[in-house]
């Protein structure tokens, strides 16, 4: 009887132990699979805004996702979408000037170029001035606001700083941090 | 020390220190199993051959494999197939094996559910067989990255996007499990980790598991019958062959078993040398490239049916009828309440749900293959109700069900 509470006692003492040993294991398990400092400090992009002609989509990269440019031609800016504002409620004008970014004179749609659904790429056409992901048949308009489902949300905004008529990507500026906090982007 | 004595022969030397004669009647001529099977009872051999056939041809393709982003599409597609003497002939069989690995999982899943073989006292042969399949995907799926072509890339992207939950959005977990923002070395090497070591060490234990879940209930029948294994047994044993309802596992069914795995590698090795190129996506000749998606993104055939219950709606609710579908196979054994464990023609109800879920899967798998255009779209909307909803019903068709 004295013995076997003496090995039930050391039963219950390695137990702790490794037990100990096991969650520390773990910690160390989760934090080996993080991503590595060098990749989390992966640099900033610096894009220069004024190379950019109107309605033509540019795509850059930052962190190795593909950022689209577009540069919104003044019909782009005006043309009323009836069928974005039969989802939203809302014209067109009114989403587009939230969603764009203005660097000097001109508006930039400026967003992380991988489909919200799954991260497939979607295509630009410049005659419907509009994104199709050929994945799952998500469809975006020009600026990057979803028109055809099963995308959750509009593409999503890079942090940005702008910076004379320069846009530096992975800062966060005060008008990044404004979208953020009214919800335009994630 | 226990008594040894001077050995006779090898095997007497053997016995004394293995009981190798034990293990064999164990294992192999006191295994037990009923004459009334027919061949789909020896998937699971096929099954264990194909195995095989991937474990070694894995090993040589081991030997020249660089899991580096920058080497590894050339690698795959210049030394191995190019440069070392019969490289193709291992990757045509990995490539070829890892596809009909799933045809074979398959007709053996419903081979299963159409006799019943998940019931009374199956059930853990069930279980650890559906376990034995998510790990085949888990091991389908890293494999499939390693060539780092176009497919693997954007493949790795999609499924790995599935871990942020939709609206939960968690970003974090995503990066976790890629080891970067988007599939690159770290991803490689972790995905190259889990395919040859972590995985199949899991399927080889799994393996085992669903070996000695096979033991106590014994196989299942073609006719729903229960046995005294033990009475007819010993009937065989005392010689009554004919009467008995059961032969030895080795040689006797063994015999057929191999029969069926003769003729199914003729099959296998007719698609490796004239037919391999159907399991070798051409998208996946052209090397990653994280600025480019392909025009149409879509898994390899034996994902096809859940890919489809997971796209035609919209990002939450797809999760929620992809997360059902990758599960719900395993409820199997409790959502069928009837105690019936016979054959599906016996059981009413439960033939039409059996042919109506195996007709479902192939339209959901041939859905899943097409653009996501119309009328293809609502085919696969209608397909994707009809599976959950025919899950739903089981339970109740089954409740209803006479005893027979």
């Amino acid at each position: 009887m004295k013995e076997n509470s003496r090995r039930g006692f050391m039963g219950k003492a390695f137990g702790a132990v490794a037990g100990i040993g096991a969650v520390g294991s773990l910690v160390a398990m989760k934090k080996t699979w993080d991503p590595l400092p060098s990749v989390k400090a992966a640099g900033f992009t610096t894009l220069d805004m004024t190379i950019y002609k109107e309605n033509e989509l540019v795509v850059e990269k930052w962190r190795g996702k593909p950022i689209f440019i577009l540069k919104q031609s003044a019909d782009m800016l005006d043309t009323e979408d009836k069928n974005m504002s039969k989802i939203t409620g809302k014209t067109t004008a009114e989403m587009d000037k939230k969603r764009l970014i203005k660097v000097g004179d001109a508006h930039y749609l400026v967003c992380i170029g991988l489909c919200t659904h799954l991260g497939c790429i979607p295509g630009y056409t410049p005659e419907e001035k509009s994104f199709l992901c050929a994945c799952h048949g998500g469809m975006y308009d020009d600026t990057g606001m979803v028109t055809k489902s099963p995308p959750p949300r509009g593409l999503d905004i890079p942090p940005f700083k702008i910076d004379g008529m320069k846009l530096v990507l992975g800062e966060e500026g005060p008008e990044y941090k404004k979208m953020k906090e009214t919800g335009i982007t994630l | 020390m226990a008594h040894f004595t001077k050995a006779t022969s090898i095997k007497d030397w053997l016995n004394q220190r293995l009981a190798i004669d034990k293990v064999e009647k164990v294992m192999a001529s006191e295994y037990w199993i009923p004459k009334n099977i027919n061949f789909l009872w020896a998937m699971g051999m096929v099954l264990v051959i194909t195995f095989v056939l991937l474990l070694v041809s894995g090993i040589f393709l081991l030997m020249y494999y660089q899991p580096n982003v920058d080497l590894a599409f050339d690698s795959v597609n210049y030394t191995i197939m190019r440069e070392v003497d019969f490289g193709w002939l291992w990757r045509h069989v990995h490539g070829v094996a890892a596809s009909v690995v799933f045809l074979i999982i398959y007709i053996h899943m419903f081979t299963g559910i159409y006799y019943g073989s998940y019931k009374k006292g199956r059930e853990m042969i069930w279980l650890s067989g559906m376990l034995l399949f998510v790990a085949f995907s888990a091991e389908a799926f890293s494999g499939y990255m390693l060539p780092w072509g176009q497919m693997s890339y954007w493949a790795g992207m999609v499924i790995t996007n599935l871990f942020s939950g939709g609206s939960l959005h968690a970003d974090g977990l995503v990066e976790w499990i890629r080891g970067d923002y988007v599939p690159a070395q770290a991803f490689l090497d972790r995905f190259f980790m889990l395919h040859v070591v972590l995985v199949p060490l899991a399927i080889i234990g799994l393996i085992g598991l669903h070996f000695g879940a096979l033991r106590i209930p014994h196989v299942n029948n073609q006719d729903g019958e229960e046995f005294d294994f033990d009475a007819e047994s010993k009937k065989y044993l005392d010689g009554d062959k004919a009467g008995a309802k059961v032969i030895r596992f080795a040689n006797d069914f063994m015999a057929k078993d191999m029969m069926v795995v003769g003729i199914y590698l003729v099959f296998f090795f007719y698609l490796v040398f004239f037919h391999y190129d159907f399991a070798m996506d051409p998208v996946n000749f052209d090397p990653a490239d994280g600025l480019k998606t392909p025009t149409h993104i879509y898994p390899e055939w034996y994902f096809l049916w859940s890919y489809e219950i997971l796209r035609p709606f919209s990002t939450n609710v797809g999760l929620i009828a992809f997360a059902f579908a990758q599960v719900i196979f395993v409820m199997l054994p409790f959502l069928d309440r009837s105690p019936n464990a016979v054959p599906a023609s016996r059981r009413g109800l439960f033939k039409y749900w059996f042919w109506a879920m195996l007709i479902d899967m192939i339209i959901l798998t041939s859905m899943g293959k097409v653009p996501p255009v119309e009328p293809f779209g609502s085919i696969g909307f209608y397909a994707a109700l009809t599976f959950i909803g025919l899950w739903i019903i089981l339970p109740f068709i089954t409740k209803m069900e006479k005893k027979v």
